[in-house]
């Protein structure tokens, strides 16, 4: 998750305030303050925080609710991933990650802010036709 | 803008305004539209006057933020209620007991503080997911697992005060047994930390729970007494490798000695993962088998049945005849089974799995199914294969119960279980079987054939009873009354729940009852002394601050 500058600054003092862990390399690892998401670096934002969020339900591979729903709701009429429609709009996208839909819960702003959800949209709209 | 019960409009603006001071204004949620996205997706009550809604969410940053929030609402008497990452879906998700309530968004405390690979152990804040956790884990290359819950979402820190469970071995299979020390801000902004957490510079806080007298943590768990912020978990090192084995038996009666020697088993640790009971004879699948069962295109409810067979289960008019066990015996199908997880050595696993095969041998008939046999880390295909939370890796495949599927044109808007705990032996499943069947006639509500508990305590099951929310307003309010029997019929029969949507936290609460509700009056008299002004998470539980409960009485 981004940070603004301040905040770095902030976990950067946490950080230097902690009391410094034993290294002993190959036999104990300590690691702090950190975030753990998907960094997929050189990737644009929309991708990493559609990994983050949403793949887990709408990737690829078994056991995913978000795939299997859409499957059987259009069997084969558009993708069932939505990484591969050409037809959203970002207008629907936002319906959805704001009001849920079926089992699909609301994302809150503290989880996918609106510049996410942007970013989001543009990368699942990235392949439509103009 | 709603306003919260007790409140006046002015004090409420000051508030906010001091909110926003302390937190930053853009995490002070104040407009509707922004507020609508802490309704429970998955509340039986959506759509109605009674459905639980915020009045405002502020999400802090820091524990010193969090301080503040709780020092202005103490101020202003305004009741909050804090969410982990809000993801307690079929709990109440990210809205308060309490409607008008101030949500305190923790999901921006996201940090991982100290994973620790050599003495197996994580220290996290209450916005980290299991999600986040387990990447972590992986992208540094640790050889640790979490023991995630199923599906794995929320928060280690949010399911484990919830008191939520997994699948690994025992000690990390319930998820609030797991953790060790927590840091508390009080209700007076005060920051607490617990266990070994209380010395300072304490070089153990996440390897000795207790500390040094009154233990605590419990206290946090399932209540309103203070806001975690941050958590010690023990995790699992990754073994060296997973057997499993499968054990038949033949008769219905057979059950009973199934789990017996299964809690024999477990509770010595020659088998050490979650047990997974089925019935082949019933078509009832493993749990371990549903994710599967949906990238099939069925579901685990799915229960084709041998016209033979379904002809004698009407005549025996039960479940438990000697008709059954003749046909389950003549066909060769188990009337149930068994599978056994062990992690550890592979060679301990497979002596423990032999041993497991002698103690089964008195059971008449029975017969054993070779399982899985992993040498770990899984490779990239095996992961593809398993049941993924059995080896310490978050999914969330099980929401495909109840999500559209070939077999499930017309999806639910969510679910909540009715989970009372019963004892861990074949005749308590037999008894709850036939009451909560007989329930389920009484009052309306689809009943399988038969169900098997789907989770495990060490030394409890939990029986669950699945029902589906709505969109519609008469469905959930008929829903809402069955559910309501159950606590009763369970409750009669000696069976709590250990978990429930804040829909009935008081209801099932006030089963809790023993010597004129001695356990709820000390909560009570708990929550007045740690919490006067009654502001955190009023009514979660069942507990309400002494202002509440005094209006309510």
């Amino acid at each position: 998750m981004k940070k603004t500058p301040a905040l770095l600054i902030l976990a950067l003092a946490i950080l230097l305030a902690a009391k410094p862990l034993p290294a002993q390399d190959g036999v104990s690892r300590s690691h702090a303050w950190t975030t753990a998401t998907v960094k997929g670096e050189g990737q644009p934002r929309g991708y990493v925080q559609y990994q983050n969020y949403c793949s887990m339900c709408h990737g690829e591979g078994g056991g995913k609710p978000g795939t299997l729903a859409l499957q059987a709701k259009y069997k084969g009429a558009v993708p069932a991933l939505l990484e591969k429609r050409t037809d959203l709009t970002p207008q629907l996208i936002k319906t959805y990650v704001r009001n849920g839909i079926s089992v699909m819960p609301i994302f809150r702003k503290t989880e996918i802010s609106d510049a996410d959800l942007d970013a989001i949209c543009a990368y699942l709209t990235r392949n439509n036709k103009q | 803008m709603r306003v919260p019960p007790g409140v006046n409009a002015s004090d409420f603006a000051a508030a906010i305004q001091q909110l926003e001071d302390a937190v930053g204004k853009e995490w002070v949620f104040t407009s509707d539209e922004d507020v609508a996205l802490y309704r429970d997706a998955y509340s039986p009550f959506m759509g109605e006057p009674e459905e639980r809604l915020a009045s405002a969410a502020v999400a802090p940053e820091t524990v010193e933020q969090v301080q503040s929030v709780v020092r202005i609402a103490n101020q202003y008497k305004i009741p909050i209620y804090p969410v982990s990452t809000g993801k307690n879906l079929g709990y109440g998700g990210s809205a308060p007991v309490l409607s008008g309530s101030v949500v305190l968004d923790l999901k921006r405390m996201n940090r991982i503080i100290e994973v620790n690979e050599r003495n197996a152990y994580a220290l996290v804040e209450p916005g980290v997911s299991y999600f986040d956790l387990y990447r972590y884990i992986q992208e540094k290359g640790l050889k640790l697992w979490v023991d995630v819950p199923d599906p794995g979402w929320g928060s280690p820190v949010g399911n484990s005060l919830d008191r939520g469970g997994g699948y690994l071995m025992p000690q990390y299979r319930n998820h609030f047994d797991s953790h060790c020390g927590m840091e508390v801000v009080l209700a007076n902004g005060e920051i607490m930390r617990t266990g070994m957490g209380a010395l300072p510079n304490s070089e153990t806080w996440q390897e000795y729970k207790s500390g040094f007298g009154p233990w605590v943590d419990g206290m946090f768990s399932q209540s309103n007494f203070g806001v975690v912020t941050k958590m010690g978990f023990w995790l699992m090192p990754e073994p060296d490798s997973y057997l499993s084995g499968t054990v038949i038996v033949p008769r219905h009666d057979d059950l009973i000695p199934l789990v017996r020697i299964l809690n024999y088993l477990e509770n010595t640790r020659v088998s050490n993962g979650m047990p997974d009971l089925a019935s082949p004879l019933l078509g009832i699948p493993m749990l371990s088998e549903f994710a599967a069962r949906f990238d099939q295109g069925t579901t685990p409810f799915d229960r084709p049945q041998d016209p033979e067979l379904a002809q004698r289960i009407a005549k025996s008019g039960g479940l438990a005849s000697p008709d059954l066990d003749e046909y389950a015996v003549r066909k060769g199908i188990g009337y149930w089974s068994a599978k056994l997880s062990f992690y550890g050595a592979a060679k301990a696993n497979a002596a423990n799995w032999a041993f497991a095969k002698e103690k089964y041998a008195e059971i008449p008939g029975v017969k054993f199914e070779e399982g899985e046999n992993y040498k770990l880390p899984l490779t990239p295909q095996q992961r593809e294969k398993v049941h993924k939370p059995q080896f310490g890796i978050p999914s969330l495949a099980m929401f495909s119960i109840g999500a559209r599927s070939a077999m499930n044109p017309a999806p639910s808007n969510g679910h909540m279980w009715f989970s009372p705990i019963i004892p861990r032996t074949g005749e308590a499943i037999f008894e709850a079987n036939k009451v909560f069947a007989a329930a389920a006639g009484e009052f309306g509500l689809p009943f399988l054939n038969f169900n098997l508990p789907s989770c495990y305590w060490e030394r409890a099951f939990i029986f669950i009873f699945a029902f589906p929310v709505t969109r519609d307003v008469e469905t959930n309010k008929k829903n809402r009354v069955a559910f309501q029997k159950l606590i009763q019929v369970a409750a009669e029969h000696g069976w709590g729940e250990y978990r429930t949507p804040p829909a009935f936290q008081d209801a099932i609460m006030n089963t809790y009852s023993y010597n004129n509700h001695s356990l709820l009056r000390f909560h009570e008299t708990v929550k007045d002394a740690v919490d006067p002004n009654g502001i955190l998470s009023a009514g979660r539980y069942g507990i309400w601050p002494k202002h509440i409960r005094e209006t309510k009485s």
